[in-house]
């Protein structure tokens, strides 16, 4: 059938079939892959269109549906020649992390500003109200449609002339084709002829398996190519991403262990094989009796999920120090508590997608991921195959926040172009994206805190639990971080912390942000607040009471001399921290409104950058051709945190040049070098490193070879470069230097790996060269009658050493609070029930309040550039927060995350009958 | 098969001569496509002009069938569809609202259908149209259970009437949920009140949905609050009031929440009825 619409202002004529989603021929047919697909039904708006003036999601309407409409997506919205004002806006504001929802969040704007000049921040919010974003927390969008439309907010507009760049808030050095829409993630690129994959997974928790007749499957089905089982890896049917405990199949053999699990890989032509129903897949199951609870998991006689891990138990940490009966025995007060969390899902808006081509002997992978040498290692075992015959190039990724360490669709994609020797290509489905993929791990936690007199924490125990679910994914890193962090950035003379990896036949719990910290923390921070209350001690004094100094040893039994910034956040937090107790105390005063009660909370954090106790170092490499160009090989992928800007601040910096002289390469396992894993709050600390160590050591060369003065400034003119002495310009001649193997006339390539020691069998010992420190103070309002909470005010102190870039801090630190105020308040992830974004809350705009920031330098130089890591921390205070203020405004204790209105309203009762 | 018929006649014969599947807005059909896409007949209703839009006669208001949740602004309407109106604005997102019809939502029949309590509190009515003819349902009587409604394979709802003599008085409408925007019920509630010049409820009914298969008048707070000031009403009701609900523990809440929260809603949404009564005599 033919449909006639004018689409960004030109005739269009479509013949397809008029049921076709409008997304689909947007991106297929039209190669306009600025419209996203996040979900296929309505939830996340990253597919919005205007359709005749008004914004609608493109995955609900049939291409039959517009045949005479106007039709605007993101690609409309600028020209070639420049990019427009709302873009420019978002540029400058830094509202685009990831930049997967931002196309949606554009169009969203521009239909509102076509209806409404001035728009209030409430109409704003309503308007992008049906965009779901996971990375920004929404505040820099709001407020970049806010400026556009005439209501000028803060902005981040450098005036300094300094010649450093670092602390600067520079725009994302690739933020503009994450605002016009041009930016390449996994699903938006892949090569005309690929093939499709699916496939097929598990609808049980727990089943065998026997695969029919794949001859007579092919038969009924023309479309499908080749039908993959796990016999045909040709290497390691098993992968892992701690290498001692690698043990999940790519394809199941014959049992499957979680709902989700895959089978089997159909792969063929795009349009036939997109259609298939695959609950047609020949396959006999045998359901298994399910393990799902970490109950059942450790009952007598429940089944192993694998049979070399006793109980079902994958690992434990531990941590103790000093004598915790003797603590106890000398404590006053004591405070207690049992806490559970849920699965949280991570909710990224790009589903894993990507391509694979075959080159010859090698195989390469196009696509989203957060670990690119990780992945290629690990698709070289499964594949048979040396690392060196295995590229992976990274696409823009659409948020990970450490589901996508794992490998998860590329050995699909690998295993079906090197067979077939044809591009094959994958997209995930929304829902097989929630069920396949890790989560955060479920816990289940005891905690005792004792104090004296004065309030000096005298003891803590902490017992956890945590479902790590079928295979071993982070489950170790998590059982290691946890007895670690339990004790928070306090000074514990008595201490004692263990933690379990309890294996069920759930979804795999892996790396989300923290680790295991933040729930960790929600057991910590509430009881300290009950602590302090029953100690008759303010909440924050108690905390600085208690707090790490300089010099004092953790839990470890580890010091830093310079660097432990906690009671700076505290005492930053202090003035707002009373204020905010004033104001509303005075609130629940004299109200007459009896259904409202306003509460003030806080909590502190401490994480740990980089990899527990273990070798994790990054390596740059940066290059001077004869043009004078300088090249960056910057290997951190860039899931939207920014590691492409700020460390290429820090090599600017260290080379004593300016940004626009540095042209960044990758990242690409071919052309640079490994820069490990984006987690464990790492690159900027890490890789950032040495960034700083590659710059001074090019520097130094540069300056020898020019035989210039320590404090020169290097210039680049045209393909000229300069060195500039107080007053005296001289041009480098370069042309007689000879070209290395990688092109450069001169190169740096130099590694940074933080000092850390492995800990002992009581835990003792230097698990991280540094912490970050954080304060949260919340300010919310119970409706006491319904139980439902609204955060008016969060701020949140962060010590992150020295700041590379301010604005890049305050995204994550705003991104961070969302994600605490969804672990709060609504997300739970249940397997079969909540497998899509409409089930499964996450904030939308309507439910962030306004954020203010403290950014704290604490400097630590244990790194080159004395910077620290951010990315977890941020989430991590904002649900205990939240928790301590539902308790400041009613006496209520919830411990059973998330605080929905019933829990936080059975706990509002059961305070009224204790109380009385 | 697809079919976008431009009149009527030929979208009933057209459904007359098989089994089709309507689509009008397509923010349920497209969201609940299975494995394997569309595999059956639609007949999209979408072109059908004529039955977009909001028209008034004599003796009452005729919602279109096409007629989407953000057209609900456009015309003026009595304060008795306030709650339709703020009903409309927490439909889903504002992609949703500007795509989605009113007319779907009663047809898809979800138990938290955002539109089934504005209108039963205005007791309105369908128009189903085949090529037998016409017939009209009350709304009360068009859903008959989750996802379940009287509607035929060869009919489509033609129309929403409500009738004027059920347009006095103020409404309101109250949903809660777990967060801001794109939400699915927990409880919602909406109330039309008449109050006489005593401050008295004269006339009043309420609805309450997301509490039971389909959503409910609730007769018996209609009777216990007649006659009495809202402050009175609001001392009256009980959990009595409510036991003809039978609300579902599920994901965004259980069972024994909902009894207790859909009380608190009624009251919620007779004092915003008041607050609206009050705006306007100011």
């Amino acid at each position: 059938m033919q449909t006639n619409f004018r689409l960004n202002g030109h005739q269009v004529k479509l013949h397809c079939d008029p049921t076709e989603r409008l997304t689909y021929a947007l991106r297929e047919r039209l190669n306009l892959t600025g419209t996203k697909v996040g979900c296929n039904a309505g939830d996340c708006g990253a597919c919005t269109v205007i359709i005749d003036g008004d914004a609608c999601c493109a995955c609900l309407v049939g291409v039959g549906q517009i045949d005479g409409s106007e039709i605007t997506t993101v690609e409309g919205l600028f020209d070639e020649s420049s990019i427009s004002g709302l873009q420019q806006e978002f540029l400058e504001n830094g509202a685009a992390q990831c930049g997967i929802c931002i196309p949606g969040m554009l169009v969203s704007a521009a239909a509102l500003i076509g209806k409404n000049k001035t728009p209030t921040r409430k109409e704003v919010e309503h308007a992008i109200g049906g965009v779901l974003c996971r990375c920004t927390g929404y505040s820099k969008i709001i407020s970049s449609i806010l400026n556009f439309t005439g209501k000028k907010t803060k902005t981040h507009k450098n005036s300094a002339v300094s010649s450093k760049v670092i602390g600067r808030s520079l725009q994302r050095i690739d933020g503009q084709d994450k605002v016009t829409g041009i930016d390449k993630f996994g699903a938006d690129d892949f090569p005309a002829d690929a093939l499709l994959a699916r496939v097929v997974r598990s609808p049980y928790n727990h089943a065998d398996f026997n695969i029919g007749d794949l001859v007579l499957y092919k038969k009924e089905n023309p479309g499908i190519v080749c039908v993959l089982t796990a016999r045909d890896i040709p290497g390691e049917n098993c992968f892992g991403v701690i290498p001692e405990f690698a043990d999940q199949p790519i394809l199941a053999e014959t049992r499957t262990r979680y709902p989700g699990e895959g089978i089997a890989v159909v792969v063929g032509h795009k349009k036939t094989i997109g259609k298939l129903d695959l609950n047609e897949f020949p396959v006999k199951w045998n359901i298994l009796e399910p393990v799902n609870t970490m109950e059942q998991a450790q009952a007598d006689g429940a089944s192993l999920l694998h049979q070399n891990r006793k109980n079902n138990i994958l690992t434990q940490g531990y941590v103790k120090r000093g004598n915790i009966e003797k603590g106890f025995k000398n404590s006053k007060y004591i405070a207690q508590g049992s806490f559970t969390t849920p699965f949280i899902e991570h909710a990224y808006i790009e589903p894993e997608a990507g391509y694979a081509i075959r080159k010859n002997n090698r195989i390469e992978i196009h696509g989203c991921t957060q670990a690119p040498y990780m992945n290629r290692d690990s698709i070289a075992r499964i594949m048979g195959l040396p690392a060196t015959s295995v590229r992976v190039i990274p696409t823009s990724c659409g948020g990970g926040f450490g589901s996508k360490l794992d490998l998860s669709y590329h050995p699909y994609i690998a295993l079906a172009a090197w067979t077939l020797d044809r591009p094959v290509g994958i997209l995930y489905s929304r829902q097989e994206s929630m069920q396949s993929t890790t989560k955060r791990h479920p816990s289940d936690i005891e905690i005792e805190i004792g104090c004296d007199p004065c309030g000096k924490i005298s003891a803590l125990k902490f017992e956890g639990n945590f479902n790590t679910g079928a295979y071993a994914s982070w489950g170790p890193t998590v059982a290691n971080r946890v007895p670690v962090h339990a004790s928070g950035p306090y000074k514990i003379p008595n201490y004692m912390a263990r933690s379990r990896a309890i294996h069920t036949t759930t979804p795999n719990s892996g790396a989300f942000r923290g680790f295991g910290v933040p729930q960790t923390a929600i057991a910590l921070e509430t009881t300290l607040s009950e602590l302090a209350s029953a100690a008759g001690i303010d909440e924050l004094d108690f905390r600085l009471l208690n707090c790490l100094r300089n010099g004092d040893p953790t839990v470890t039994g580890q010091s830093f001399e310079t660097g432990v910034g906690i009671k700076t956040c505290l005492e930053a937090i202090k003035p707002k921290w009373k204020k905010a107790i004033k104001s509303a105390s005075s609130f629940n005063k004299n109200t007459i409104n009896p259904v409202d009660r306003r509460g003030v909370g806080i909590a502190s954090c401490w994480y740990g950058c980089g990899n527990t106790s273990m070798s994790n170092p990054s390596t740059i490499r940066v290059g001077l051709t004869k043009n004078s160009q300088i090249v960056l090989h910057q290997g951190a992928t860039d899931i939207g945190q920014g590691s492409n800007t700020v460390i290429t601040q820090i090599l600017a910096d260290a080379i004593g040049a300016s940004v626009d002289c540095i042209e960044l390469v990758g990242a690409d396992t071919d052309i640079t070098p490994d820069a490990g894993k984006t987690s464990a709050s790492r690159q900027t600390f890490i890789t950032g490193g040495a960034a700083a160590l590659a710059g001074m050591e090019l520097r130094r060369q540069i300056l020898r070879y020019a035989n210039a003065g320590e404090d020169a400034q290097l210039i680049k003119k045209g393909t000229s470069l300069y060195i500039k002495n107080r007053s005296n310009l001289n041009k480098v001649d370069l042309s007689h230097l000879p070209a290395n193997q990688f092109g450069y006339v001169l190169m740096a390539e130099e590694t940074y790996d933080p000092p850390t020691t492995p800990l002992d069998e009581n835990g003792q010992g230097n698990p991280y060269a540094v912490y970050g420190y954080g304060v949260h103070l919340v300010e919310l309002t119970v409706d006491i009658e319904l139980g439902k909470i609204c955060i008016d005010h969060i701020t949140a102190a962060h010590d992150v050493g020295r700041a590379i870039n301010p604005n890049l801090i305050e995204g994550q630190i705003e991104g961070g609070i969302a994600q605490g105020i969804g672990l709060a308040l609504m997300e739970e992830y249940k397997p079969f029930q909540t497998e899509n974004l409409h089930d499964y809350l996450i904030p939308t705009s309507g439910d962030i309040p306004k954020i203010d920031t403290i950014i704290i330098e604490e400097p630590d130089w244990v790194s080159p550039h004395g910077a620290k890591g951010l990315g977890e921390h941020v989430l991590i205070p904002t649900a205990p927060a939240i928790l301590n203020a539902i308790r400041y405004a009613t006496g209520a204790t919830v411990r059973d995350l998330p605080a929905t209105p019933d829990k936080v309203f059975r706990a509002i009762q059961k305070a009224k009958n204790t109380n009385e | 098969m697809y079919a976008r018929p431009k009149n009527i006649e030929e979208a009933l014969s057209t459904l007359a001569s098989d089994n089709w599947k309507v689509l009008a807005g397509g923010t349920d059909l497209f969201p609940n496509l299975k494995e394997g896409g569309v595999n059956f007949n639609i007949l999209d209703i979408s072109a059908l002009a004529d039955l977009r839009g909001i028209k008034e006669t004599q003796a009452e208001w005729i919602i279109g069938a096409l007629t989407t949740w953000a057209d609900l602004e456009k015309t003026p309407l009595p304060r008795s569809f306030n709650a339709l109106l703020q009903a409309g604005k927490e439909v889903g997102s504002i992609q949703i609202q500007n795509r989605g019809t009113i007319a779907g939502n009663l047809c898809n029949a979800s138990p938290a259908a955002d539109g089934v309590p504005p209108l039963l509190i205005l007791e309105a009515k369908l128009d189903l149209v085949s090529t037998h003819g016409t017939r009209t349902i009350p709304l009360s009587k068009f859903i008959k259970g989750n996802r379940k409604t009287s509607r035929r394979m060869d009919e489509i709802v033609k129309c929403i009437r409500v009738p004027k003599k059920k347009c006095f008085g103020n409404s309101a409408f109250s949903k809660l949920g777990a967060r801001e925007y794109m939400v699915i019920s927990i409880v919602m509630t909406a109330a039309r009140l008449e109050i006489c010049q005593q401050n008295r409820i004269r006339e009043s009914a309420i609805a309450i949905g997301a509490c039971s298969e389909t959503a409910q008048r609730m007769p018996s707070v209609e009777a216990a609050i007649k006659g009495k000031s809202i402050e009175e009403a609001l001392g009256t009701i009980s959990s009595e009031h409510v036991a003809s609900l039978d609300p579902l523990s599920d994901i965004r809440a259980p069972r024994e929440y909902r009894f207790y929260a859909a009380q608190q809603l009624i009251k919620r949404t007779l004092i915003n009825c008041q607050k609206i009564e009050d705006n306007y005599a100011n």
